[in-house]
């Protein structure tokens, strides 16, 4: 009995101590070789008294059970002793560049476009989209822009042949026709998509971009109108409260037709929309022409609607502070790089729009 | 269209302040695009008169002028203006004076060494006119005694000058009266009486007047009326005070009078020299070759078919839009042939297009001028011809080949909530557009309205509505939050790919940059291969002078300016149209990426190396992979445009049909790299022919294939065959596979060697095949079996020799 105690306090202490690893493997060798400590302690259970016997081989197989995790415990010690110093030495210096990052951008009006097609699903839009290169008929007459209208001279266009019968199209409402001759009411669509005027200046680009939007069902009102773009503007913008203004004013697709204005003020160089009095001309809308509906086979009696035309640059511009128009589209990779998006940011609902 | 407060309450009977009327002309579509205040500042631009001018030391086109402003001493100016001479009265800027047309306050400075005090303004300086052609000229007669004085008078240098953006529907508001209408109409005050007295006289018009009735005749009534003895003068301060408040500049006190109707109740008149027309006036369409010289100066060839107003001896204006030198009043006229007559819009239009003309006038006509108003107007510049001029007025003469017929619209009150979805009583109704000059009746539950004839923009019950909901105020429509319903998804299969395409390029390090649809010939010559150029009729400039037919004409100009901007290493791809032809629809979308310069350049840690060809096939083909399309069905060959370079450009298909082209991806031909003279190491780029990518079969909602590995041990060979040196590694690898899908599991190429120990015309390639089974472990006689039969196969098919 007090062998075993002997033994097991010895050992303790022993393995207490700060040891190397042959140190450990002699006294694992000590205890449990052969001719071992513990092992001989074993060999000599037969010859203990039968009533002592039980309890000594408790506390024998305790003692080793002890000492042998201790053993164990200490050899892995030091092994991940000795692997980290071997890994110290392989040190780099873990602020030097890291490999090449490859990132591309997505331009501002495609992440605009995303989100504004992203707003509009939400309520039950669809995409469609026309050809740039549009005949006379669907960008101005079908309008209910006859030849000779003075609206005509508001679109400086762009002419491919000398009869002008085909053109590049001054604005996106063109494919309100060519969606309503395709398919039957009720329309509820959006069409994003680049629209050019001969215009060339400061502010001006000859190619722009422009949404379109229509809504023809058998009751669709002003009030419908008021509350999409209301609803557009608020998602848009990512802010609660809008200031926004319905403007009478004339296109001769729409009747009645209107101006939005949406309320703005200057901080600190900046624009904050939603706050301040100060009006900034957004878009142009209105009720769909009885003129244009009977022009797609449309009936206007049973039939009515609205109609919007955006200009996606200058919303973009409007979100993300860009003040050049021009700049959009000169692809400087420094511009690119500083106001492009990256192309992980898909506008979504339920992401949001934008992080 | 300018206005004054001061001249919309010759009209209006108001007690609304000035900022009220503002606010509400916007609210009902008049919109005020700026107001301008023309107070205190205005009065410092004053009446001068040059003394003397001489060269400037410095510079061949300035000149020094010495300048009376009334003060003790003369002002030293320096003006460049090639009329500014001796005796010329003008008017003078002195430093402090904020320029009209800039905004900017002037100072006293140096030009070119010698100090200018002031400035001496053209009409475009001070808003007058556009004519920025030299300094204004003041007639000596009118000005001489008021040098030294303020130009703009005190009584009218107080008023605001108000702009409002007229639409192209509303003529009757180019007029003051129209505007003061539609504010009346909208509670914002009372309309004032307006009756012109009727020339009460026994003298008849004697030149005679002929509407020639001929196809296209762009004239339907001419009113004239012939005011004998008059003395032209200038006119009262009151009428030259009104002018120059709304920014015109008086002339003379007949012309003057006619603009002021014409400002006032958009009524457009023309005043002839009655002595300098010969044997009365036939208004007829012009013959082709006719000639006359305008009002502007400027001599005008006329076509077959414009409407003129003419004489025995020719043409004397065109009508509506410009009248001629040949028959204008000057301050000596005697005799006066007042005109007010009807020109057809569309005839205006075409003629002013066609001479690229644009004036007051027909800017008025075009829009459609109140057919009914001819007397008024005639009357009313005639009393006013008589009472500043003198003279004789004779009757007034009307010739018409036309009556005008009144607009009738049968008008259900219930349209109006109908479309704006809010309510207004009948009561209001009727209020309103009797306000506009509507004449009404009910009849059972329709209201039967006479359309004013000032009104050429209604003639439908919704324009009627128009009118309704504008007077009441768009802020009376209700906000109606937008329901949910949706006939069609979103985005169609082909605009998702679209979508998924952008991003996935982008992701691959690509900026995306968005180019005119435009392009320089000589770029889209590069890339146009066999395409039609489509040329635009009237470009901006003949460098974008004609649509793009490739994606890279204007994404490698991009490239090549960015490259000049001193980055070395850049990818630019852009997805938009290319243009096949000039119809409607002859376009397609294209994806296009360029990548220049090196990869690693400058890296501690990688060597460095050029852009090249399998770095935008990865590209390419990795993006394919991921919008859906599998690798092992991709089929590549080396057929491509001559834009790439013939060696080093590949050309995709999705089957081994070739049925459709979705891709090239290569080099880019030394030669376009030299002819744009791009500086860099490397140019290599790909397109994706986004309409030709058919939508892959099998869509992520689908059921996927059955999940099918295998446990057993997968062995790895590695050969290396001698073989053609244009035999295509694809076809190997296809070979290879075939030979037993079952077990081979992959074959990757890990080394292409030419040169020492291989013939000539051979390469060695060096592959490394996975043989796996399904159902069983392999034992090594199905290897060998599956080795041997590789070797004899490729050897049979390629006449390649395994190497040993």
């Amino acid at each position: 009995m007090s062998d075993l105690k002997k033994i097991k306090d010895e050992f303790l202490s022993k393995l207490r101590s700060k040891l190397d690893l042959s140190e450990v493997n002699k006294i694992k060798s000590d205890l449990f070789s052969k001719n071992g400590l513990i092992t001989n302690q074993f060999k000599k259970i037969g010859s203990i008294p039968e009533s002592e016997r039980k309890k000594y081989a408790t506390d024998l197989n305790a003692i080793k059970d002890e000492l042998q995790d201790l053993i164990t415990l200490k050899l892995n010690e030091i092994e991940t002793l000795e692997v980290n110093e071997k890994l110290q030495n392989e040190k780099v210096d873990v602020t030097l560049p890291e490999r090449p990052i490859a990132r591309g951008k997505i331009h501002p009006v495609s992440q605009t476009i995303d989100e504004i097609s992203s707003i509009f699903s939400e309520i039950g839009f669809s995409v469609e989209e026309g050809p740039d290169v549009e005949n006379e008929y669907n960008n101005f007459t079908a309008l209910n822009t006859p030849e000779h209208h003075p609206a005509r001279d508001m679109h400086d266009t762009f002419y491919l042949d000398e009869k002008k019968q085909k053109l590049l199209r001054t604005h996106t409402s063109p494919v309100q026709i060519r969606t309503m001759l395709k398919d039957k009411p009720p329309f509820k669509i959006i069409a994003p998509g680049r629209t050019y005027r001969s215009d060339s200046d400061q502010t001006h680009s000859p190619m722009f971009h422009q949404v379109e939007g229509l809504h023809i069902d058998k009751n669709i009102n002003m009030g419908d109108l008021k509350g999409c773009l209301n609803y557009f503007i608020k998602e848009f913008f990512e802010v609660d409260k809008i200031k926004m203004r319905f403007r009478p004013s004339h296109f001769p697709f729409t009747e009645p037709s209107a101006e939005v204005d949406i309320g703005y003020k200057i901080k600190d160089g900046k624009i904050i929309i939603g706050e301040g009095d100060q009006w900034l001309e957004i878009l142009g809308c209105g009720m769909v022409h009885p003129n244009v509906l009977k022009n797609v086979k449309v009936d206007p009696n049973k039939f009515q609607g609205y109609a919007f035309g955006i200009g996606i640059d200058r919303l973009a511009m409007l979100k993300y502070g860009i003040n050049d128009l021009r700049a959009f589209f000169e692809c400087d990779y420094r511009w690119l790089n500083h106001f492009g998006f990256d192309p992980l940011d898909v506008p979504t609902n339920y992401r949001g729009l934008s992080r | 269209m300018k206005i004054t407060f001061d001249w919309l309450k010759d009209h209006l009977k108001t007690s609304f302040k000035e900022k009220n009327l503002l606010e509400q002309l916007t609210n009902i579509g008049l919109e005020v695009e700026s107001v301008e205040n023309l107070s205190v500042e205005n009065e410092l631009f004053k009446v001068a008169k040059i003394i003397k001018t001489e060269k400037h030391p410095n510079a061949d086109r300035l000149k020094i002028c010495e300048v009376n402003v009334g003060e003790k001493d003369l002002k030293k100016v320096v003006c460049g203006a090639e009329n500014a001479k001796e005796g010329l009265i003008t008017i003078y800027a002195p430093p402090g004076a904020i320029i009209p047309k800039t905004k900017t306050k002037l100072v006293a400075a140096k030009i070119r060494g010698v100090t200018s005090h002031g400035m001496l303004c053209s009409e475009s300086e001070l808003n007058l006119s556009d004519e920025s052609d030299g300094i204004i000229e003041l007639s000596k007669t009118q000005y001489d005694k008021n040098i030294g004085k303020s130009y703009y008078t005190k009584s009218k240098s107080k008023s605001n000058l108000i702009d409002l953006s007229i639409t192209p529907n509303r003529p009757d508001c180019l007029g003051v009266r129209g505007i003061a209408r539609d504010l009346a109409a909208s509670g914002f005050g009372k309309i004032k009486d307006f009756k012109e007295k009727k020339i009460k006289s026994k003298i008849k018009q004697t030149l005679k007047v002929k509407i020639k009735k001929e196809k296209g005749q762009g004239c339907v009534t001419f009113g004239s009326c012939l005011i004998t003895n008059v003395k032209n003068t200038e006119s009262p301060q009151w009428l030259k005070d009104k002018l120059i408040s709304v920014g015109q500049k008086p002339i003379s006190a007949i012309v003057d009078i006619t603009n002021y109707i014409m400002l006032d109740i958009n009524r457009p008149l023309h005043a002839y020299d009655a002595n300098k027309i010969e044997k009365g006036i036939v208004v007829r369409n012009s013959k082709s070759g006719e000639e006359f010289t305008a009002l502007d100066n400027k001599n005008y060839k006329l076509e077959n078919g414009m409407c003129v107003i003419s004489d025995n001896k020719g043409v004397l204006g065109l009508g509506g839009i410009i009248g001629g030198t040949r028959s204008g009043t000057e301050f000596d006229t005697k005799n006066i042939l007042l005109e007010s007559a009807y020109f057809e819009p569309k005839s205006i239009r075409k003629t002013a297009r066609k001479l690229n003309l644009d004036t007051d006038a027909k800017f008025r006509f075009e829009r459609g001028i109140d057919p009914l108003s001819i007397e008024d107007g005639l009357n009313k510049a005639a009393s006013l011809i008589k009472q500043i001029c003198g003279g004789e007025v004779s009757k007034i003469d009307i010739q018409k080949i036309e009556n005008f017929k009144t607009k009738i619209i049968k008008f259900d009150p219930n349209l109006f909530e109908k479309v704006s979805g809010f309510k207004i009583s009948i009561k209001k109704m009727i209020k309103i557009l009797e306000d506009l000059g509507f004449k009404l009746k009910k009849e059972k539950k329709y209201l039967k309205l006479i359309v004013p004839s000032w009104r050429p923009d209604i003639s439908l019950a919704i324009d009627v509505v128009e009118e309704l909901v504008r007077i009441n105020g768009y802020d009376q429509i209700k906000i109606i939050e937008p329901g949910k319903e949706r006939y069609k998804p979103t985005l169609n299969k082909s605009q998702k790919l679209f979508h998924f395409l952008q991003r996935a390029v982008a992701t691959k390090g690509y900026f995306e940059t968005i180019t005119w649809s435009f392009t320089d010939p000589k770029y889209n010559n590069m890339f146009r291969e066999k395409k039609k150029e489509i040329k635009i009729v009237n470009p901006i400039s003949t460098e974008v002078g004609v649509l793009r037919n490739s994606i890279f004409s204007n994404l490698i100009f991009h490239m090549h300016k960015n490259l000049n901007r001193d980055i070395k290493d850049l990818s630019l791809f852009e997805i938009g149209p290319i243009f096949n032809g000039s119809n409607p629809g002859e376009q397609e979308t294209v994806l296009g990426g360029l990548r220049s310069g090196k990869i690693s350049r400058l890296s501690w840690i990688e060597n460095d190396r050029n852009v090249d060809i399998f770095d935008v096939k990865k590209d390419i083909i990795q993006t394919l992979i991921e919008a859906g399309y599998q690798r092992s069905k991709i089929n590549i060959d080396d057929i491509t445009p001559n834009y790439y370079h013939p060696g080093k450009s590949g050309r995709i298909f999705l089957n081994k049909d070739k049925d459709k082209v979705v891709g090239y991806f290569g080099e880019i031909h030394p030669n376009v790299i030299k002819k744009i003279d791009i500086k860099t190491e490397a140019l290599v780029g790909f397109e994706i022919f986004v309409d030709n990518l058919k939508i892959p079969k099998k869509l992520l909602k689908d059921q996927k294939n059955v999940f099918k590995v295998s446990d057993f041990q997968k062995s790895e060979r590695d050969f290396a065959f001698i073989i053609d040196k244009n035999f295509k590694s694809q076809e190997l690898i296809e070979i290879i596979s075939s030979v037993n899908p079952e077990l081979i599991s992959n074959v990757d190429i890990f080394d292409v060697y030419e040169g020492e120990n291989i013939p000539n015309n051979k390469k060695s390639i060096a592959i490394n095949i996975s043989i796996q089974s399904l159902e069983k472990p392999l034992k090594d006689e199905d290897l060998e079996k599956v080795n041997s039969l590789i070797i004899d196969t490729i050897e049979k098919k390629t006449g390649a020799k395994i190497r040993s």
